[in-house]
């Protein structure tokens, strides 16, 4: 079945290919929601106002985009309303120029002062991929806003960054620094959190 | 001719870690990312974390679907469809 007739079905009452459709995409959808939004409660708003948005036909599916993107770009859409109705918009433009990386960690010549912290011993054991990925969700969760969701979007959804800029409306160099900032902030975090536990 | 970028130090490359796995940096660029990185191991390091941070955000698995939220979208469906019907009444 191709995702023309996936779409078409439910909005003719196939329930069970409405629950199908439910099944394969919402948990993502809550999770992308939850970056978007961060509160449970309007973030389950969000996916519901998707799915009623999809039944309904708000936005025209023309092919042109995979199922999963057109999904998303109608949840990001009511995710947007719902944060501008509890004054939670979320601002994408980025004015200053920071480096992403701390200043700090590089000498006056900028090489190195301190090697980063290895994400593994000699033997591999030290952070394999359970351990990373336990660091991972703090470290996402103290991101600002703004990369949180690019870094969602791009890095965990998988989604283009054509897609992405088209989602939300920005350049695609805005994206690529959104983009580098988030993912420096990753590291930075889970470098940091090495050093605490020793 | 003298090459631009050709001093690039780490504190800078650092900085082109994530536009190198893009592919979004112009082949000066990117010829100079690399030269500096066959020299230095710490920035070696440095995009392997970035890199391997991607791979693992990618194979991170949205939770599991309750059956109450489940129940909760397929009455949205019904909800839907019942509206629809009632549109068509005359």
């Amino acid at each position: 079945m191709d995702d023309a007739e996936l779409i078409a079905r439910p909005r003719r009452g196939d329930e069970a290919a409405f629950g199908s459709l439910v099944t394969a995409h919402q948990p993502a959808m809550l999770r992308l929601a939850g970056a978007l939004l961060t509160s449970r409660a309007l973030a389950e708003e969000a996916t519901q106002e998707a799915w009623v948005g999809m039944l309904r036909g708000l936005d025209r599916f023309e092919g042109r985009a995979s199922l999963k993107t057109w999904l998303y770009a109608i949840l990001v859409n009511r995710a947007r309303t719902i944060a501008a109705r509890e004054r939670r918009t979320v601002p994408f433009d980025h004015t200053d120029d920071a480096r992403a990386e701390d200043p700090a960690r590089f000498a006056a010549d900028g090489s190195w002062t301190q090697a980063p912290v290895p994400f593994t011993d000699e033997v591999g054991e030290r952070l394999d991929h359970a351990p990373l990925v336990a660091r991972l969700a703090p470290a996402l969760d103290v991101l600002p806003p703004a990369q949180r969701i690019i870094v969602t979007l791009r890095d965990i959804e998988g989604l283009s960054s054509d897609d992405v800029c088209a989602m939300l409306e920005i350049t695609p160099a805005n994206q690529r620094v959104l983009l580098h900032r988030a993912r420096a902030g990753l590291r930075r975090s889970i470098e940091a959190s090495l050093k605490r536990d020793g | 001719m003298p090459l631009l970028y050709d001093d690039l130090v780490c504190r800078d490359a650092v900085e082109l870690a994530s536009d190198y796995l893009e592919g979004a940096l112009s082949w000066r660029r990117r010829r100079s990312y690399e030269r500096h990185l066959r020299g230095c191991p710490h920035c070696r390091a440095h995009l392997a974390q970035v890199r391997s941070i991607v791979t693992e955000l990618g194979r991170a698995e949205p939770g599991q679907l309750t059956d109450d939220a489940r129940a909760d979208l397929m009455d949205v469906s019904r909800r839907y469809r019942e509206e629809r019907s009632g549109d068509a009444e005359p």
